[in-house]
């Protein structure tokens, strides 16, 4: 597989994302074009969106989620942006990334410089038995579903083949939820934003507010051991071992590179740009780490031209805590089997030598498929550009990554950005 | 006298279903490179080739990696299964080295720390349902 590099540079002039959460009097749409008006007011110079000449959408399944097929047209209007071409594309949880490749080849082909990418998901319409059935249709629904497995439960699968053959206990797992969860509780668009121990505060608080007997946890590790208030999902995952389901929208503004500066003085340059597929997680020679999440970092380190050293942040695919552990080390941060290690020490906490999901990652910002993976670049833009408030990371960070996968691994999608000035 | 020969069916989910239905866990064989592919495949990915055998497995393998499900999706939980009843779905390696997707019996679903990958299996099948309704999952059984 050749990799080559763009033929032409694409820069990032615009971010925006609508709040994640739970949201029952919007539907997609309605959260897509908060989205678009963020990214509009992100633009410094302003953006005339009669510039835009194309829009790329990813998301998943309106057609399961909210009964609404065609998706991209209708929010290609919703927007006052018709009649220009507009496309969805679904690549699973990594629908999102998939679109902003679409984005970035448009421009680097020359066609066209300035378009819009998109994400969007509401989901929260639908009973969580039928959401989970929804999320099941991205897997091998004949030989996978057939056996009884569950987004949650391939994941887990994945975990106890990395137990075996490393050192971890599930308890390491809960590293990487307690420092998404503190994360998010910096970030106002979460949907969880609030820390673990925070949470387990007022749920002792609700508890004596309702003159019921207060809960005796210790401490969160206590909190995070009871099943009534971290239930097992699939062992050995817990319910905080799991992202939620979510409703959310992300919107990105894409130049070619020689136009950026009529746009912003500090655009995010994307430097390099890999994608991969892969068979059936029972398909593979391993269970415990992706192929193609290696394969698309891989591409995107040598269209770059730089390795993981160099990366300050990533934001990564953490659908669940396992998959945080299993990406830190297909993205080259950790070797194979310490990536768990890593989320012990601090490594990638905010403050440590690695920060990963500044953002509260998918865990606590919320995982509204579709828009998943361009609500990740919102937050490498929000970072480079020393924006990021609170949650702003100690270091400058002039090269960034986001790393964004479907299903278990079937498809994923690696960028990376260059901050120049 | 014709005589009737059986034709070879395809290679697809309805077949693997027909068979496993019928008791055997087959798997397609390259008759160019000898790759074995399971789930059965119509084309070799190894070689291109689109010159496959039906070959039945040993049956015999271990636990790759599993889990025990809590939350279930709709179809287990009208067979009975959910939070008070869960049940283990693993990936199972065959002794000729390929992996498929099966549900895990003769495992105690409620010490899930009890059970281990590396756990040696043989071939099971669950039917559920009667009649024209009848369908049979793949299953794999703690030896
Ligand atoms: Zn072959």
């Amino acid at each position: 597989m050749t990799n080559r590099p763009l033929p032409r540079g694409v820069a990032i002039v615009g971010a925006g994302m609508s709040k994640f959460g739970a949201f029952p009097d919007k539907n997609g749409r309605d959260l897509f074009v908060e989205a678009y008006k963020e990214m509009r007011r992100s633009v410094d110079k302003g953006i005339d969106p009669s510039a835009i000449e194309s829009f790329y959408l990813g998301n998943f399944s309106s057609d399961l989620f909210e009964h609404q097929g065609h998706t991209a047209p209708l929010l290609a209007d919703a927007v006052g942006l018709t009649p220009i071409p507009a496309a969805r594309v679904e690549n699973a949880c990594a629908s999102g990334a998939t679109a902003l490749r679409q984005g970035v080849m448009a421009i680097a082909s020359g066609m066209v410089d300035v378009v819009l990418v998109g994400g969007a998901e509401k989901m929260t319409n639908l009973p969580t038995s039928d959401v989970t059935d929804t999320l099941a249709t991205a897997a091998d629904v004949p030989f996978e579903i057939a056996a009884g497995f569950t987004f949650p439960g391939f994941y887990a699968a994945i975990a106890t083949a990395y137990m075996a053959r490393y050192e971890m206990k599930p308890e390491h797992l809960m590293n990487v939820a307690i420092k998404n969860h503190d994360n998010g509780a910096l970030n106002p668009n979460a949907q969880f934003g609030v820390s673990i121990q925070k949470w387990m505060e007022g749920r002792i608080a609700s508890a004596i507010t309702k003159g019921k007997p207060a809960p005796t946890w210790g401490d969160i590790w206590d909190f995070l051991h009871d099943d009534s208030a971290n239930p097992m999902i699939a062992w050995p995952l817990r319910l905080f071992d799991c992202s939620p389901i979510t409703d959310g929208a992300a919107a990105l503004l894409l130049v070619a590179e020689e136009r950026a500066k009529d746009f912003t003085d500090h655009p995010i340059h994307i430097i390099g740009s890999g994608q991969a597929s892969d068979a059936a997680l029972h398909d593979r020679a391993v269970l415990t780490s992706l192929s193609a999440a290696k394969l698309a970092a891989s591409q995107a380190y040598e269209m770059a031209g730089v390795s993981a050293n160099d990366i300050r942040i990533a934001e990564v695919h953490d659908c669940f805590t396992i998959a945080e552990v299993v990406a830190s080390e297909d993205i080259g941060f950790f070797a194979p089997g310490e990536g768990f290690k890593a989320a012990e020490d601090g490594m990638t906490a905010r403050t440590g030598a690695k920060p990963i999901n500044t953002s509260g990652g998918l865990k606590a910002k919320g995982h509204p498929v579709g828009a998943s993976g361009v609500a990740q670049v919102f937050e490498i833009w929000k970072q480079m550009r020393g924006e990021a408030g609170e949650r702003q990371v100690p270091v400058d960070v002039p090269l960034a990554m986001t790393h964004n996968v479907g299903a278990t691994g079937s498809s994923c999608v690696v960028h990376i950005y260059e901050r120049r000035n | 006298m014709t005589e009737i020969t059986e034709t070879v069916r395809p290679f697809t989910a309805a077949s693997y279903n027909q068979y496993l239905a019928e008791g055997k866990l087959m798997a397609s064989r390259c008759t160019d490179c000898g790759t074995l592919h399971l789930p059965p495949r119509a084309i070799c990915p190894k070689c291109h080739s689109e010159n496959l055998e039906w070959t039945e497995t040993s049956g015999v393998g271990k636990l790759a990696g599993f889990t025990v499900v809590s939350i279930a999706p709709t179809f287990m939980i009208e067979q009975g299964y959910g939070r008070g009843n869960p049940y283990v779905s693993g990936i199972v390696e065959l002794e000729e080295g390929v992996k498929i997707s099966a549900r895990i019996t003769g495992v105690d679903a409620t010490k899930p720390q009890e059970i281990k990958v590396g756990t040696p299996l043989t071939v099971d099948f669950i039917t559920v349902g009667e009649g024209e309704k009848a369908k049979t999952y793949l299953a794999f059984k703690a030896v």
